[in-house]
């Protein structure tokens, strides 16, 4: 093998141009270069911030926190007033962030789930229905639907024709007004009973169970349900209901007293429910029909019903598809909330991001707070729901 | 007669169809299907693929509805009432070409979920029943495998023995070992021909003519939607009277 003639000299072979045509070497040499470069522009950002900052003699850091606010807030769920701090408008920004939030998420996820399971509908009509609404509302900007639904609220009649349900609930261009429990001793052994209630209604779930796999029938039906509605309202007649409502009393210009949920809210609430449930519609469709269609006979040929073969057969396995992307559609709905601004529901990029920066000018700090709010909220979210996923996920070989 | 009450009959014929028509569409796919089949009976239906042949036995258990006609199955007819279909389904046992085990569910599970939830059977009782058909089925050992760990022909035997659990007096084999990679099939086969020998009533859509000779007790040859020739085996393979079987058996056989 002496005259094999060789392409590659000794000098080659042992010099640093050689060692770089090894792809781990090479790998780890460019990625030692990315992370001088990232520092380097974090650095200069940083520096070049702060020279800016101090130039402009705009004060730094998070004492303004500590100074009151100066601005009243128009809904809240906590006590505030003007003289409270912003890191109180920052509170009741999270909190009102969260619970219109809280508030759309199930809604748009039943919503959804119902749409995409009757998308699916043999019955033509239903189905051509639902279609429209999908593509009508999956195709027009979401700005624009909160904007109509705060349209259609404004179509209300005026405070004083305000539209009443038996002097107890009413209705008007702004606002939904609610009679608010008013709790008296006896009202917390209530709660504490529906809770007791809530852990012998999953024990009675789990004993039907036990049953079934026994007998191969579940006895009692009416069992969970009577736990779970029974017991509260014998507590309830039993202390003899203790809590008095607060009814939203007609004063010369608005109503006080009573719940009071601003048009705002309904108007983001209805927009991002809505919106989002037609995303999840075709979310929940497109996992049905991942569902091969074997998967359907082979129950139906095994004597399974319709119901049984959804509930049994199909869901399980269309779960595993739904999942992933409604997480994503569940951050939407959370980040999307931030179009509050438009209409005014004080949202924490309202209050927070907007009337608080403007007045303490700390863009900074205030943009960097809520940032990391919405990060951690959207993280948590995918989180649970990562979870949820990989406790459902199939078993492969 | 039983057909009118709904109720099985084991004495009548384990299938009739009579003057059976099924439109795709414009597509004819069944043309006046004739058909009985005894108790006990093992037909084995082949011809060219779009024959027919899957959606005759599919119109059994109703997974395809038929247009004209009467299907009888132990003598209860065939309609649209929910209530028969389910009688008949718990009857007539069917195995698939793509085996459509329950991806979610173990092997044993996949048996077991029809005996407790359509028989309202006890789950010791149904995993007991279930664990018979796997052993019968040479698989006892995979019972708590999910069909992603199982290969193909054992997840064609786990479907055997989820068909086989609910006790039916029918089983339909559509095409069981097309999907297997060549050294399963033998495993599959022997077990259906296990089933034979136990004097189940069996019709099977296949192009194994190995398996057809051994066990069949009628071929049924169909073409363009028709049924052309019905004979037994030994007749079927060495004296078919038709040319379009004869032209049939002479692709599939000379190689």
């Amino acid at each position: 093998m002496s005259g094999a003639p060789s392409t590659i000299t000794a000098k080659e072979a042992s010099g640093l141009a050689a060692r770089l045509r090894d792809p781990r070497v090479r790998g780890a040499v460019f990625q030692a270069l990315v992370a001088l470069g990232f520092v380097a522009l974090v650095l200069f950002i940083a520096n070049n911030t702060a020279a800016n900052l101090a130039a402009l003699g705009v004060s730094t850091g998070f004492d303004f926190l500590n100074q009151p606010a100066g601005f009243d807030i128009s809904f809240s769920l906590i006590s505030f007033e003007p003289t409270d701090t912003h890191m109180r408008v920052f509170t009741v920004g999270m909190i009102n962030t969260l619970f219109v939030a809280a508030l759309g998420i199930p809604a748009a996820m039943v919503l959804g789930l119902a749409m995409g399971i009757l998308r699916l509908s043999p019955n033509w009509l239903v189905k051509r229905l639902v279609g429209i609404y999908i593509e009508i509302v999956r195709n027009v900007p979401l700005l624009l639907q909160i904007f109509f639904w705060q349209a259609v609220i404004w179509t209300l009649p005026p405070v004083r024709d305000s539209i009443a349900l038996g002097n107890a609930v009413f209705l008007n261009k702004r606002a939904l007004y609610l009679p608010k429990p008013a709790f008296e001793d006896g009202a917390g052994l209530v709660l504490l009973v529906a809770i007791v209630a809530i852990g012998l209604a999953f024990l009675a779930a789990r004993w039907r169970r036990g049953r079934r796999a026994e007998t191969g029938r579940a006895p009692y039906p009416w069992l969970v349900p009577a736990l779970l509605m029974g017991l509260p309202l014998v507590a309830i007649l039993a202390m003899g209901v203790p809590w008095t409502w607060e009814i939203p009393e007609a004063g010369r210009f608005n109503f006080s007293g009573g719940l009071q949920v601003p048009d705002t809210l309904v108007a983001l609430w209805l927009g991002l429910v809505v919106y989002t449930a037609a995303f999840i519609a075709e979310i929940v469709r497109a996992g049905i029909q991942s569902v091969s269609k074997g998967q359907r006979e082979a129950a139906l040929a095994s004597g399974l019903t319709q119901g049984q073969t959804m509930n049994l057969i199909i869901l399980p396995q269309a779960v595993r598809v739904i999942v992933p992307p409604t997480t994503s559609q569940f951050l939407n709905l959370t980040k999307n909330s931030s179009l509050a601004v438009f209409i005014g529901y004080p949202d924490i990029v309202a209050v927070f991001a907007g009337t608080s920066l403007n007045q303490t000018g700390q863009a900074i700090e205030i943009i960097a707070l809520s940032m990391l709010f919405y990060l951690v909220v959207s993280l948590s979210i995918s989180l649970l729901m990562n979870w949820y996923n990989r406790a459902t996920a199939l078993v492969e070989r | 007669m039983g057909s009118e009450t709904g109720a099985i009959n084991d004495k009548a014929p384990a299938i009739k169809m009579v003057g059976v028509h099924k439109w795709f569409g414009q597509f004819h796919v069944l043309k006046d299907i004739n058909l009985e089949v005894e108790p006990a009976e093992r037909i084995v239906i082949c011809g060219p693929s779009g024959s027919g042949k899957s959606t005759l036995i599919r119109c059994i258990n109703r997974l395809e509805t038929h247009q004209q006609g009467q299907i009888f199955v132990e003598g209860v007819e065939l309609t649209e009432d929910v209530k028969r279909i389910h009688t008949i389904r718990r009857e007539v046992g069917m195995v698939f070409q793509h085996f459509n085990l329950f991806p979610h569910l173990t092997a044993l599970e996949n048996c077991t979920l029809a005996l407790t939830r359509v028989r309202k059977m006890p789950k010791a009782e149904a995993d007991k029943i279930g664990m018979e058909y796997l052993e019968m089925v040479r698989i006892p050992e995979q019972a708590q495998k999910y069909p992603g760990q199982l290969s193909g022909g054992q997840q064609q035997r786990v479907a055997i023995a989820r068909a086989l659990a609910m006790k039916p007096h029918i089983m339909l084999f559509d095409e069981p070992t097309s999907a297997l990679d060549p050294e399963m099939i033998a495993e599959v086969l022997d077990v259906m021909v296990d089933l034979a020998e136990s004097g189940m009533t069996m019709l099977v859509v296949t192009h194994e003519m190995g398996f057809a000779k051994q066990v069949a007790n009628r071929m049924v040859f169909m073409d363009g939607g028709e049924i052309i020739e019905q004979a037994p085996p030994s007749e079927f393979f060495e004296n078919p009277k038709n040319e379009r079987t004869k032209l049939f058996l002479s692709q599939i056989l000379n190689h």
